[in-house]
């Protein structure tokens, strides 16, 4: 499964939206309906499912779907 | 000025006896057992091997999946319960003050499953691991939080916990809430899910459950002589309490009044009760007091009734001291839990539906698995079969580790 399918899937299971709201520009908050606890969660997701660590400092910086994406991918991730 | 009056206008249930009223009714008097083997995890290693655990309930019928997932058990079945209390009663939330409208719905334990979750991912994992919704998912005040989102209730709102008298003071309280003029409406009572390894480890270490593994629908037998202890129950009962004008302004169903409400603590052990059940005396005294009515105008009982040792020869000496050596004889006593199962935090919230639905339908509930009488335990416990009997008032007792006892006076309004 590409890495953009495997995020997608994480997020539709962990916000409870539909595949076809999880748009790259999509945000967690203003658009996913995500809270601030949610997004501590989410970023445990994908943690948990790519075995990479996300700092904290990081993790604020990944409000949109597209961001995650392109932080997993220059960890190298999904390549 | 009289005191503000407080009835009954909805009831809404999740319980080993089934999800909705019928249903539930119909088993109460056809003495059903809500005891089985337990499918929730494996309790082959465990002392006791069976509870009665939640049937016929789908929670994705009351929540919707993002929210479950950050509920502990104990909520799914409150939120459900409230919904279905709210249905019942016919209340329009667009016609009603919603400042004026509080929940005290509440748990004895609280989210004892996310915390054994929880903890085991602390252990294999880490606490980096722990789930950013751990603590609002487990603290026992949640449920009451939850609802009043879920209705948008933004009167008085609070857990009350008294372990296993905790839906009584819940209910007690909202009633007091109403008749001082805080609240026009309140949801009361209590919710559990404490069918886990951690619970059914605990309630065991204390030797409080029965270990009749070889007959689980035969294991709680209140009063009974041959009693071994409770069988662990879940699920959770809400009602709708409403001002008695209130009501009567919109024409709704009253199921009863809740007329008095007495409370009192044994001071003397955390779990045993006190010699003679004094405490308990004592609130079963207060709430007839409160009521306005005295032991001849007690037609039933609905005891605590638990079917450990203790419990149910205390409380029948309890009874022959609160309603006198001779009322005592002639008052009909049951204990709802033969059938339930223990819904410890929940109990006295589908007590007091047990109590409801009887008064409105002219029928006692019995006392299932009632063979061996105990000298120590000699009152009309209605044994085995129902009974038709149009009940004026009752009393529903509820005593909880911690030595707290709570006694609710329910009256018929005609």
């Amino acid at each position: 499964m590409a890495l953009e399918d495997k995020v997608r899937d994480i997020i539709v299971e962990q916000l409870g939206v539909n595949a076809d709201q999880v748009k790259p520009e999509a945000s967690f908050i203003e658009d996913l309906g995500a809270d601030s606890l949610d997004t501590v969660e989410l970023v445990m997701a994908f943690e948990e499912e790519f075995g990479q660590e996300i700092p904290d400092q990081d993790a604020e910086k990944l409000t949109t779907v597209g961001a995650v994406i392109e932080y997993l991918k220059g960890k190298n991730i999904g390549d | 000025m009289d005191k503000r009056r407080v009835v009954i206008t909805g009831m809404g249930v999740v319980s080993p006896l089934g999800s909705d009223l019928e249903t539930i009714w119909k088993r109460l008097t056809t003495g059903y057992s809500g005891a089985r083997m337990i499918t929730r995890f494996d309790a082959s290693n465990m002392p006791t091997h069976f509870a009665c655990e939640v049937i016929e309930f789908d929670v994705d019928a009351f929540i919707p999946k993002k929210e479950q997932r950050r509920m502990d058990a104990f909520c799914h079945y409150a939120v459900a319960a409230a919904k279905m209390a709210m249905k019942d009663s016919g209340l329009d939330l667009a016609q009603e003050d919603l400042f004026r409208c509080g929940c005290t719905v509440s748990s004895g334990i609280g989210g004892l499953q996310t915390l054994e979750t929880q903890h085991s991912i602390l252990r294999d994992k880490g606490p980096d691991r722990c789930s950013p919704f751990m603590i609002p998912q487990m603290i026992i005040n949640m449920c009451a939080g939850l609802i009043a989102i879920d209705m948008k209730f933004k009167g008085p709102n609070f857990g009350v916990v008294s372990a296993c008298a905790t839906a009584a003071h819940s209910i007690g309280e909202a009633q007091r809430l109403i008749e001082r003029g805080d609240a026009d409406v309140m949801l009361a009572g209590g919710t559990e899910a404490t069918i886990c390894p951690l619970g059914i480890g605990g309630f065991s270490a204390m030797r409080a459950l029965s270990t009749r593994n070889d007959d689980p629908t035969k294991a709680s037998r209140p009063f009974d002589k041959d009693r071994d202890g409770f069988v662990m129950g879940e699920g959770s009962a809400v009602v709708v309490l409403e001002d008695l004008e209130h009501a009567r302004k919109r024409g709704a169903r009253i199921w009863c009044e809740v007329a008095g409400f007495g409370m009192t603590c044994d001071a003397n052990h955390i779990t045993a009760p006190a010699e003679g059940g004094e405490g308990a005396a004592r609130a079963m005294v207060m709430a007839m007091k409160d009521a306005g009515v005295t032991p001849a105008d007690i037609d039933y009982i609905n005891a605590h009734g638990t079917s450990t040792e203790l419990n149910d020869k205390f409380e029948t000496a309890a009874i022959k001291t609160a309603m006198g050596p001779d009322r005592a004889y002639k008052v009909m006593v049951s204990s709802s839990k033969s059938m339930t199962g223990h819904l410890l935090g929940a109990a006295a919230g589908m007590e007091t539906v047990v109590c409801a639905l009887s008064m409105a339908k002219g029928v006692v509930t019995p006392t299932i698995n009632y063979t061996t009488p105990d000298p120590e335990c000699d009152l009309d416990y209605v044994p085995n079969t129902p009974r038709d009997f149009k009940i004026r008032a009752c009393l529903n007792n509820s005593l909880g580790f911690g030595g707290h006892n709570a006694s609710l006076c329910l009256k018929r309004v005609d």
